[in-house]
C-alpha cells in the first residue's frame, strides 16, 4: 500500500519529519517498508522564457535559443526539439542541475556551440502525458500560460511528494486505504482524524431505481451491491490535483470517471467500477455464478474462461464483469459514454482470491476484496464517487440509488476489564487512557459498563485480547516493562533421545567427519539410480501432490541420496577427500494412500571417499558403538543383498539378530550413476534403534593388581574363514583367565598356499588374584588350538 | 704392593680421563675392577703379606678401588652429558615448519546456531521438543486459528500430501501437540525442518529451519514475553544488544509483535548488513491467542502464555556473512570446514 503524504495530510496531521513518521507509525503497528520522494532528485530546473531562436551553423536539426531564466543574464542553450517558438515559457535545467534519473546537466559544447543547460520535456521531469495531458507527445514542455521566470519548476508543477510504502497485515483490510492509515496516524499522534464530509446534490433528472435494477442471485458471495447513475457525463482528463494523487499512489490516470473510481478505492479502500449504462441489456444487473466455460473479455483485452465457482456481474444476456476482479470490455467507459453506473459492492474475500488466482488476474480491486471488506463502507464510497462527479462538474447525479443489502452487518459489542488487560500486558495503564485509545480508533465506549461498540470495519476485534493489543500498541510496546516470568520453575533439558542423538553427532565430528544438511525430498528417479528393485518396499513413498518439480517430489525412504549427491558435488569440485555425515529422517508410509502420518525415522548416514578403505569407515562405526556402550552386543556380518552396495565389501550391523544398519563400499555402478569416479564408503544406521540399544551405565572395574601373560599364535586358514569365526573360537575356549584376543596380522602372499591366509593373534591372560605361571594357561591354550584345528581346520604356524 | 696399587690407580684414572665412548668405560671397568681385573689380581696376592702389612695394604686397596669407582662414575657422567648434548644438537628441527593437521570434523553452521539457541533457552528452563515433519493439516493450520480459506494459507505456500496431510510450513504445530498433552506449566522450544514451496535461490529454500518457543503458565504477561526474548537476544548477540518490539499480526497470537535486534555488525548505527536501519528483524512473537488455548483444551481464563518463532537460516547467514543460502545444502568440504 503506497501512501502519498500530501494526501494523508488532508485527513490527519503529521507534524514530524518523514523519518520520524515512518518510525512512529511502524511502532504503532503499521509497518513501513520504505519511502521514496517523487521528483526528489530533480534540482535546479527553473522556468525560462525563449527570447530568440537561431539556426545552428553546423547542424540542421539543432537550434540555438536565447533564454531568460531569471539568472541575471541570458543563457544560450542548444536544443534539438522541434516544438518551441519565441515567446514560449519552458523548464530550463541550469548548469549543475539534476533531472529525473539523477542525470546531471552541465554546460558543454554541442557541435561547436556552447550550451549553458538544457530545455526539458515532461518526461525529463519524471512525469508523462497522463500527468500533464497538455504536454506534447515529443518535445519540450511548454507552460500553458506565462510564469514568473527563474522559479523552481518542481514546486511550480507540484510534482514533489513523499510516498510511504506500507506492509499491511491481513487482519487489517481497513488499512488498505488512505483513510484507514489516516485514522491510525491520528491515533498514533493523538490528533484529529478528519473523515471527509460526503454530501450529494443529486441534480439529475429522474431516479436511479427507474433506470436500473439489481438482483443478487448469490448473497453469500455478494453481500451487498449498490448502483448509482450519472447522466450527461463529460469524459475528459481529470484535473491535475486528482491525477497527481493517483500517480503518487501508483495508479495511472485514465479519464475522469475511471479516475474517480480509483480515487475512491485508494481513499476509502472500497473498489468501485463504472459501467456504460447503455451497454447493460435491459438495464438489469444480475450478480450470479458464472456458467462453466463462460467467456468474457476483460478490460485488458484478454479473453477469460470462467467456471461455476466464480461470480460475475451480468445483464440478462451476458457477463459484464468478473465480480471483484475486473470489468468487461463490453461495458467499459468509452469517450462517448453518456450515462454511467457506479458499482460499489461487497464480495466474499476468499472467493475473489480464488477467482483471481484461477483466472490469473490479480488486480488492485481483487487484492483489496480478498482481505474481506466491510459492506457498510460501500454506501459512503458510492456517495463519495458521485460527490466527486459533482465537484468536477462532469455529469448530473441521478437522485437515489439501488442498494441490495439483504443481511446488514451490524456493529458488535465487546466488554473489557481494564484490570485484566493490565494483568495480561504487565502494565498499569489507566482506564481513561484505554478509553481514549478505543475512541480514537472509532469504537464507541461505555466507560461505566466497560463495553465498546466495534465498528464493522474492524472485524479483527473479536475478543478482549484484541482490545488489549489496541491498548498495547498505542501505549507503546517498548513501554511495557520487561519482566521474567515467575510461576512454577521448570527444568530446561533435552530428552534422552536428543541427548543420544547429540552424542552420535559429536562422535562423528570427533572422528573427523563434517556434518552435512540435505533436502528431505528428492526425485523418484533416485530409486533407479540406487538400483533399488522395482518391487522393493522402499519405493513406497510419501508423495507431494504439488511439488516444485519431479526432482523434489517424494519424501526420501532411503537416506542415501542426499549424502551421495554431496559426495558427488565434492568430487566434481576436485576436493581430494570428503567425509560427511548427517542425522536426518526417512519417511516410511504405514499404508498407501497415506491415511495416517508416516513413520519418521532419524537415520545416521556417513559418506566418505579419498585415501581410505572399508576399515577406516568401520573404525568410525565401532568408535560410535564404543561411545554408546554397545560394542559388546553389536555384530558385523557379511551382507550381499543391498542393491546399492558392493556385495563383497558390505557388512550389516546387527544386535541380537535385529538389523540396525549397514556399512561398506558403494556399488561401482551406483558410484558411476552419481559420477563419483573413486571408491566411496557409506554407512547407514537407524538412530531410533541405536538409541534403544545404547547403554550409558558405567560401573567401575578394579584395576589389575597382577601382571598378565601374552601368547602370540599364527595360523593358516582357508581364505573364506572370517576373523569373527576365529575370535569366537578363541573366546569360547579361552578359559577363565582370558582377557583379550587381538588380531595383529593377516597375510596372503608368496609363502602362503593359494586359497589360504595367515592370521596372527595376540592372546592375553590375566588373573585377578595371582601372577600367572605357564602351567595356569597351558590348558586354555591347548583348548584354543584344538578348537581352531577341529572347527576351522587351522594349521598352527611356527613362529 | 703399594707401588703396584698406585700404578694401577694412576693408569686407570688416566685411561678414564681419555675415554671418549661409553663402551670404553665399560671395558675399563672390567679391566680394572672386574673379577679377572688388575686390581682383583693384586688383591689375590694379599695372602702373601704379613699380618701387619695386610690391614694397611687392604685399606689402601679399598681406597684405590673406591677412587677408581668414583672416577669411573665421573667419567661416565661426563660422557653421558656430552652424549645428550650431542644428541640434542643433532635433533634440532625447524620449528617454523607447519604443524601436522589432525583429522578434525565440523558441525554444520546451522547446527551450531541451533545448538547455541537451544542451550540459551535450556538455561532458562525450556525443554526441547520435536514433532513430525509430515503433519496433519489440523495441527499446522486449524488449531493455530488459521481456518480454511484464511489468507495466511496462501502466504505460506504449502506442500500437500493429501487426505489432510501436508509438510509442515512452520514448527508451530508442536506448540499445539505440547498443549494438548495438558501438562502445565509449559516452557518449550522446538527447532526443526519446515517446508514451503519457494523456488531455490540465494535467499530461498523450500526446506529450511525454524525454532519455535512456547510458555504457558498462570499469570504470564506480555512483559514476560519481552523480558524472556530480550535475555535471549543478549545471550545470542552480546550484552550490548538492544531489542525492539513492533506490533504485527499472526493468527495464533494476540497481541502479536515482531522483534528486531540492534544490528550485530554495526551495533545500531546503520550499515550494509541492516540496510541502514540499525535493526535486524529476528523473530515473530505474541501472547497465545485465547482461541488457540481453548482449541488445545487449555482454559484461557486460568492460563496465559506467549509464543515465538524464528527462521534460523537467516540467523546463521547473518552471523557468518553467508550470502547464498544454497551453500548450506551443498555440503562442499571447503565450506563445511570453515565452521
Amino acid at each position: 500500500m503506497d501512501l502519498p503524504m500530501s494526501w494523508l495530510k488532508e485527513y490527519a496531521d503529521v507534524n514530524v519529519g518523514i523519518k520520524e513518521y515512518v518510525e512512529d507509525i511502524t511502532m504503532s503497528g503499521s509497518k513501513v517498508e520504505g519511502y521514496t520522494t517523487l521528483a526528489g532528485e530533480i534540482k535546479n530546473v527553473v522556468t525560462g522564457y525563449i527570447k530568440a531562436i537561431a539556426k545552428h551553423p553546423d547542424a540542421d536539426k539543432l537550434q540555438i535559443c536565447t533564454i531568460d531564466a531569471g539568472q541575471g543574464k541570458d543563457l544560450t542553450i542548444v536544443t534539438g526539439a522541434p516544438n518551441i517558438k519565441v515567446g514560449d515559457y519552458v523548464p530550463v535545467a541550469l548548469d549543475g542541475s539534476v533531472i529525473t534519473g539523477g542525470k546531471e546537466i552541465k554546460t558543454g559544447m554541442l557541435r561547436g556551440v556552447e550550451s549553458e543547460g538544457m530545455l526539458c520535456s515532461i518526461e525529463e521531469l519524471g512525469c508523462d502525458r497522463h500527468d500533464f495531458p497538455e504536454a506534447p507527445e515529443y518535445g519540450i514542455y511548454i507552460f500553458p500560460e506565462a510564469v514568473e521566470l527563474g522559479k523552481d519548476v518542481v514546486e511550480l508543477l507540484d510534482i514533489k511528494d513523499v510516498v510511504v510504502e506500507f506492509e499491511i497485515t491481513s487482519n487489517r483490510p481497513d488499512c488498505f486505504s488512505i483513510l484507514g492509515l489516516a485514522r491510525e496516524t491520528a491515533a498514533t499522534y493523538k490528533g484529529e482524524f478528519r473523515y471527509p464530509e460526503i454530501t450529494v446534490k443529486e441534480e439529475g433528472a429522474g431516479k436511479t431505481e427507474d433506470m436500473i435494477s439489481v438482483e443478487i442471485k448469490n448473497p453469500e458471495l455478494c453481500p451487498r451491491y449498490i448502483a448509482r447513475a450519472v447522466k450527461n457525463v463529460k469524459i475528459e482528463p481529470s484535473p491535475r490535483w486528482m491525477r497527481k494523487r493517483l500517480r503518487a499512489a501508483g495508479v495511472r490516470p485514465i479519464n475522469n470517471i475511471v479516475d474517480i473510481t480509483n480515487y475512491v478505492m485508494l481513499e476509502m479502500g472500497q473498489p468501485m467500477h463504472a459501467f456504460n449504462i447503455d451497454c447493460i441489456a435491459d438495464r438489469k444487473i444480475i450478480v450470479r455464478n458464472a456458467n462453466a466455460g463462460e467467456k468474457i473479455v476483460t478490460l485488458d483485452g484478454v479473453e477469460r474462461t470462467l467456471n461455476e465457482s466464480m461470480l460475475v456481474i451480468a445483464d440478462p444476456e451476458k457477463a459484464v464483469a468478473i465480480a471483484g476482479v475486473m470489468g468487461g470490455e463490453n461495458s467499459m467507459i468509452s469517450e462517448d459514454a453518456e450515462a454511467i453506473l457506479f458499482e460499489s459492492a461487497n464480495f466474499n474475500g476468499p472467493n475473489v482470491r480464488i477467482t483471481a488466482k484461477n483466472v490469473g488476474l490479480r488486480t488492485d480491486a481483487s487484492s483489496k476484496y480478498e482481505k474481506g471488506l466491510d459492506p457498510n463502507m460501500a454506501l459512503d464510497a458510492v456517495n463519495r464517487a458521485v460527490q466527486l462527479v459533482e465537484m468536477l462538474g462532469i455529469g448530473e447525479v441521478v437522485p437515489g440509488m439501488v442498494d441490495c443489502y439483504p443481511n446488514k452487518r451490524e456493529p458488535w459489542e465487546l466488554s473489557y476489564s481494564p484490570e485484566w488487560i493490565n494483568k495480561f500486558l504487565g502494565t498499569e495503564i489507566s482506564e481513561k487512557e484505554m478509553q481514549i485509545t478505543f475512541e480514537r480508533l472509532g469504537l464507541i465506549v461505555d466507560p461505566a459498563k466497560h463495553t465498546v461498540i466495534v465498528p464493522t470495519y474492524r472485524p479483527d476485534l473479536e475478543a478482549q485480547a484484541d482490545l488489549a493489543e489496541e491498548v498495547a500498541r498505542f501505549y507503546g510496546y517498548d513501554k511495557i516493562p520487561d519482566t521474567l516470568a515467575s510461576g512454577t520453575p521448570t527444568v530446561g533439558k533435552k530428552t534422552y533421545e536428543q541427548t543420544i542423538t547429540s552424542l552420535v553427532k559429536e562422535t562423528m565430528i570427533s572422528d573427523g567427519l563434517c556434518e552435512a544438511m540435505t533436502y528431505s525430498f528428492e526425485s523418484p528417479k533416485v530409486f533407479d539410480k540406487l538400483l533399488i528393485p522395482s518391487d522393493s518396499k522402499l519405493r513406497e513413498n510419501v508423495t507431494i501432490s504439488n511439488p516444485l518439480g519431479e526432482d523434489y517430489s517424494i519424501m526420501r525412504t532411503v537416506s542415501f541420496n542426499g549424502i551421495l549427491t554431496s559426495l558427488a558435488t565434492n568430487y566434481n569440485r576436485r576436493n581430494e577427500q570428503a567425509g560427511l555425515f548427517e542425522v536426518a529422517r526417512v519417511y516410511l508410509p504405514k499404508a498407501l494412500p497415506l491415511t495416517e502420518l508416516p513413520h519418521e525415522i532419524p537415520t545416521l548416514t556417513v559418506g566418505m571417499y579419498g585415501n581410505m578403505d572399508f576399515f577406516d569407515l568401520k573404525g568410525i562405526v565401532e568408535h560410535l558403538f564404543d561411545v554408546l556402550g554397545m560394542s559388546s552386543i553389536v555384530e558385523f556380518l557379511p551382507e550381499t543383498e543391498i542393491a546399492w552396495m558392493h556385495p563383497g565389501r558390505t557388512a550389516s550391523v546387527k544386535v541380537n539378530g535385529d538389523n540396525i544398519g549397514y556399512l561398506g563400499e558403494l556399488h561401482p555402478v551406483v558410484a558411476k550413476n552419481y559420477e563419483i569416479g573413486t571408491k566411496a564408503y557409506m554407512a547407514v544406521l537407524d538412530v531410533e534403534k541405536i538409541i534403544s540399544y545404547t547403554n550409558r551405565d558405567v560401573t567401575y572395574k578394579p584395576l589389575p593388581k597382577f601382571p598378565g601373560m601374552t601368547r602370540d599364535i599364527a595360523m593358516l586358514v582357508k581364505e573364506d574363514i572370517t576373523v569373527k569365526e576365529i575370535s569366537d573360537i578363541i573366546k569360547k575356549n579361552g578359559g577363565k583367565y582370558l582377557e583379550s584376543a587381538e588380531l595383529f596380522d593377516v597375510y596372503k602372499g608368496a609363502q602362503i598356499e593359494a586359497g589360504y591366509k595367515s592370521v596372527a593373534y595376540s592372546i592375553f591372560f590375566r588373573s585377578p588374584d595371582k601372577t600367572l605361571a605357564d602351567t595356569d594357561i597351558a590348558e586354555a591354550m591347548q583348548a584354543i588350538l584344538n578348537g581352531l584345528a577341529t572347527e576351522i581346520n587351522a594349521q598352527l604356524r611356527d613362529k | 704392593m703399594k707401588e703396584k696399587l698406585k700404578l694401577i690407580h694412576d693408569k686407570a684414572i688416566a685411561a678414564f680421563f681419555e675415554a671418549t665412548e661409553m663402551k670404553d668405560i665399560d671395558e675399563m671397568k672390567v679391566k680394572y675392577l672386574g673379577k679377572k681385573g688388575e686390581l682383583t689380581a693384586i688383591l689375590k696376592e694379599m695372602g702373601k703379606l704379613s699380618a701387619e702389612e695386610r690391614p694397611i695394604i687392604g685399606q689402601l686397596a679399598n681406597e684405590v678401588r673406591q677412587d677408581i669407582e668414583n672416577k669411573l662414575d665421573e667419567a661416565k657422567k661426563r660422557l653421558e652429558a656430552a652424549e645428550i648434548a650431542h644428541r640434542l644438537e643433532k635433533e634440532k628441527i625447524d620449528v617454523t615448519m607447519p604443524g601436522k593437521s589432525q583429522a578434525e570434523g565440523h558441525k554444520h553452521p546451522m547446527s551450531i546456531v541451533i545448538d547455541e539457541i537451544c542451550d540459551i533457552f535450556m538455561g532458562m528452563g525450556y525443554e526441547v521438543v520435536e514433532g513430525p515433519e509430515v503433519e496433519q493439516e489440523y495441527y499446522n493450520f486449524e488449531a493455530l486459528n488459521i481456518p480454511p480459506n484464511h489468507p495466511a494459507r496462501d502466504e505460506q505456500d504449502t506442500f500437500y500430501i493429501g487426505n489432510g496431510i501436508l509438510l509442515r510450513t512452520q514448527t508451530s504445530p508442536i506448540q499445539v501437540r505440547t498443549m494438548e498433552k495438558g501438562k502445565m506449566p509449559i516452557r518449550m522450544i522446538s527447532p526443526g525442518t519446515v517446508y514451503r514451496s519457494d523456488e531455490v535461490d540465494a535467499t530461498h529454500s523450500p526446506v529450511f529451519h525454524q525454532l519455535e518457543g512456547l510458555v504457558i503458565d498462570k499469570n504470564i504477561t506480555m512483559g514476560d514475553l519481552k523480558g524472556a526474548l530480550a535475555v535471549f537476544a543478549k545471550e545470542l548477540f552480546g550484552e550490548d544488544t538492544k531489542v525492539r518490539f513492533r506490533p504485527h499480526h499472526f493468527p495464533f497470537t494476540e497481541p502479536s509483535a515482531e522483534m528486531d535486534v540492534t544490528c550485530f555488525a554495526c551495533g545500531g548505527e546503520g550499515c550494509r548488513v541492516c540496510k541502514g536501519e540499525g535493526y535486524i528483524e529476528l523473530l515473530g512473537c505474541g501472547m497465545v491467542h485465547p482461541k488457540v488455548l481453548k482449541m488445545s483444551g487449555i482454559d484461557p481464563d486460568e492460563y496465559s502464555g506467549f509464543a515465538f518463532g524464528m527462521g534460523l537460516e537467516r540467523v546463521a547467514m547473518q552471523r557468518y556473512g553467508i550470502t547464498d543460502m544454497r551453500l548450506l545444502f551443498e555440503n562442499d568440504m571447503k565450506f563445511l570446514k570453515q565452521f
